[in-house]
């Protein structure tokens, strides 16, 4: 097993044997999704927290279900009852999650480092559920499991990212796992949308959708926030739509077994078609359910990291006759 | 007053051509007498320090001191205190606090409260620093102000700024821009370039200030009036403020220490102490700035002390005010980023902190002439700097080089002719026991201030 690291903070750096290990354990929680009885004993007296301060259904529901489907308990801290409406600072709120004794904290939080700075006031493990617009890796790992299942080995595939890019965490963990496994990834959208000197992180840019999905493996959609339109990114949604949305004709156009992925939630008739949305080269309810098993299998490799140390440190207590 | 007769040392003084080994003989609180061969009579405190090197006291025209508003992060007094530490002797002290320092009495008060340094007050252009009515820079001159500056922000309506530079053009005063679109800056955070992108923090784009540098430069043209950029931060700026003096307007600018030593890959750290305004930019631009530094595009080297509070930056990076202190690493980092590093000679980095500022703000300081006051640094430009929370004589800890050992050490501080700041000499190599004894006796003398 190749997994030593105490948090998961992005995929920024992370070596192509760490990812393989990660896919190869959420094989095997996959697995246990379709049993009778979905759960095992594996986190069983492990505490973890799910501070999610940026509303969130989905990713908290599904660090949830992996939670408790590992028999963790649980425990839910969110924006509304959060301490930063009190006046705390995060500092303080680590500081009493780390005086509770929690084992591992899954955070989503709006500032971009924010679990970073966590790292440095808590003990236990970190995961990142999305760090405004850095990264958001465990979407990024359930995306290459989907790829993975329905591509194989994904070295030297054509990837497609479509969308803003410049605010996307999703895009950013994309990047990094897709270049550590070898895949050839493209970005396409507005030039609004395009971080600068992407193009350094090793992709290819084009403004051109054509071009950016006519030969792709596969396309992943992101979601376009309505908000943007007032930001001055978008002369409208419509033109969006226009020029970079995902219909059945421009599907037509793709290869015939292109995986057309979406991280959701999906605004149907802005960024995809419905017809496209839940057609047959759709894999966007596939990604939902394989990331509780990444997620499992996540919180189960942060688990035995720990579990290590834990052990380490009895023996050497034990050596030293403590 | 004791006479001090500071004894065989290189004697750099940009402002009249120095750079030789004579005597310095202090006395009345002026420079008494300069040359080879000073005999010093039993009033006088003699001081001979092997290696070190005699300068102007540094005037830094770019601080901010928090005070009135924010005595928990500085006040007059803790600033001045860390600017002697620094070997700075006069400073400039930017009016953001709470209040504005917009009133002749506000000027007065900041004024008149620094003792262990000349605190030169810069006041508002205009009321409440929010763009719209001009402060009154008559009044305000005349109680002391020595410049005008909404420093924090631009002002940004062009007709303001136009007005408020005809204005003091009359009274013959500089006005000082922060140069920021904020239109242009929008939410960003850090620098736009591939570090932003890596982090996910929002993107300054160097337009954001270049904007405002090409339109101040053209307002003061069209005016004929005397303009200085603050925090001079991207390779555009540089460029723009080369080819204004190249078509005589009388503009002047400065940059800070962190613009020629970090980069906006170190904010990748999400290190909070690395949020500052202007952003820490490319490494492109860095070396653009280095190159203004060395052709003389840029004039003044500055601090923009800004001192914040650990809970204040123990936060998020976003939420972090933006902001760093300075004053006591303004000479160890222009030594060991310029100096060590072959692009400036000692002389020069000198002339960018001490007679090139005071030029800029029009006040008489940064000389060593025979007459001057005698504001006076004395430190050992190869002595080691470990810089630490502790070391600090600020009451704000943050600073990004915490951590960090640098070279230039400053040995002594004298204003007005009396020691404010003395090294620990016995700490020190080549110290004499009786040098010792009268460290002990001027650390008396610094605290009953």
């Amino acid at each position: 097993m190749n997994w030593t690291r105490k948090h998961l903070l992005g995929l920024e750096g992370i070596e192509r044997d760490e990812i393989i290990t990660i896919l190869d354990t959420t094989s095997r929680f996959r697995e246990i999704l379709d049993r009778p009885v979905k759960k095992v004993p594996t986190l069983r007296g492990i505490t973890i927290a799910n501070l999610f301060f940026e509303p969130s259904t989905r990713t908290r529901m599904s660090f949830e279900l992996a939670e408790k489907r590992l028999s963790a308990d649980v425990l839910n801290f969110s924006a509304s009852t959060s301490s930063l409406k009190k006046g705390e600072t995060l500092r303080d709120t680590a500081r009493n999650i780390e005086a509770m004794k929690v084992d591992m904290v899954v955070m989503r939080h709006p500032s971009p480092g924010a679990p970073h700075f966590l790292t440095n006031h808590i003990d236990g493990s970190i995961i990142n559920a999305g760090d405004g617009s850095h990264e958001h890796p465990t979407q990024a790992l359930l995306d290459l499991f989907t790829m993975r299942e329905h591509a194989g080995d994904l070295k030297g595939k054509r990837v497609t990212i479509v969308g803003d890019i410049l605010h996307s965490r999703v895009a950013r963990s994309d990047i990094w796992g897709l270049k550590a496994l070898g895949a050839d990834v493209t970005l396409c959208g507005p030039s609004t949308f395009m971080p600068t000197e992407v193009e350094k992180l090793g992709v290819t840019v084009t403004h051109d959708i054509r071009d950016a999905t006519g030969d792709a493996d596969i396309v992943n959609i992101l979601r376009i926030q309505r908000e943007r339109q007032n930001g001055g990114f978008l002369p409208s949604l419509r033109e969006y739509s226009a020029l970079f949305g995902i219909n059945a004709a421009r599907l037509r156009e793709m290869k015939p077994d292109v995986l057309i992925m979406h991280p959701g939630p999906i605004n149907r008739g802005v960024e995809i078609a419905p017809d496209v949305a839940d057609g047959d080269r759709s894999v966007i309810l596939e990604q939902v359910t394989n990331g509780v098993a990444v997620r499992m299998a996540m919180l189960y490799l942060l688990s035995m990291v720990r579990a290590s140390k834990r052990v380490e440190e009895a023996d050497i207590l034990a050596e030293v006759g403590a | 007053m004791r006479k001090i007769l500071l004894r065989g040392m290189r004697l750099i003084d940009p402002a009249t051509s120095t750079d030789e080994r004579i005597d310095l003989l202090i006395a009345g609180g002026v420079i008494a007498a300069r040359g080879v061969g000073i005999v010093a009579d039993q009033e006088t405190r003699l001081v001979e320090l092997p290696g070190a090197v005699v300068a102007p006291g540094l005037v830094d025209m770019h601080v901010h001191l928090r005070e009135p508003g924010r005595e928990d992060e500085e006040t007059i007094e803790s600033g001045t205190r860390a600017a002697v530490h620094g070997g700075i002797t006069a400073l400039a002290a930017m009016p953001n606090t709470e209040p504005t320092i917009d009133t002749p009495a506000w000027v007065e008060y900041v004024r008149s409260r620094g003792r262990l340094a000349g605190v030169h007050p810069i006041a508002a252009i205009t009321v409440g620093r929010e763009g719209r009515t001009l402060a009154p820079l008559g009044e305000l001159a005349e109680a002391g102000a020595v410049a005008f500056s909404d420093d924090g922000r631009s002002v940004a309506d062009p007709s303001v700024m136009r007005r408020a530079l005809q204005y003091a053009s009359m009274i013959g005063r500089t006005i000082i821009a922060h140069c920021e679109d904020q239109a242009l800056v929008g939410s960003g955070i850090m620098n736009e370039g591939l570090a932003s992108t890596r982090s996910g923090l929002s993107p300054i784009p160097t337009v954001a200030e270049e904007t405002i540098v090409a339109r101040d430069i053209l307002l003061a043209q069209s005016t004929g009036a005397r303009l200085h950029i603050a925090h001079v931060s991207t390779r555009g700026s540089v460029k723009l403020v080369r080819r204004a003096k190249a078509d005589g307007v009388a503009v002047t600018c400065e940059t800070c220490p962190h613009y020629f030593c970090l980069t906006d890959d170190d904010v990748r750290s999400y290190d909070t102490s690395m949020r500052v305004n202007p952003p820490l930019r490319s490494a492109g631009d860095l070396k653009a700035i280095r190159e203004g530094l060395r052709d003389g595009t840029i004039d003044v080297v500055a601090s923009d002390h800004a001192p914040h509070s650990l809970e204040e930056k123990q936060v998020e990076f976003d939420a972090a005010p933006p902001g760093m202190i300075g004053m006591e690493t303004l000479l160890p980092l222009t030594i060991t980023h310029m100096v060590d590093t072959g692009i400036l000679s000692l002389g020069k980095a000198i002339a960018l902190m001490t007679v090139k500022p005071a030029r800029a703000l029009g006040i008489t300081a940064g000389t060593l002439a025979t007459g001057a006051a005698a504001d006076v640094v004395v430190f050992d430009p190869e002595g080691r700097v470990e810089v630490t929370g502790d070391w600090f004589r600020s009451l704000s800890k943050n600073s990004p080089f915490v951590g960090s050992t640098l070279s230039g050490r400053v040995l002594m501080t004298i204003h007005d002719g009396q020691v404010v700041f003395e090294e620990d000499l016995e700490n020190t190599c080549g110290s004499s026991e009786d040098n010792g004894k009268r460290a002990a006796e001027s650390n008396e003398l610094v605290v009953g201030v």
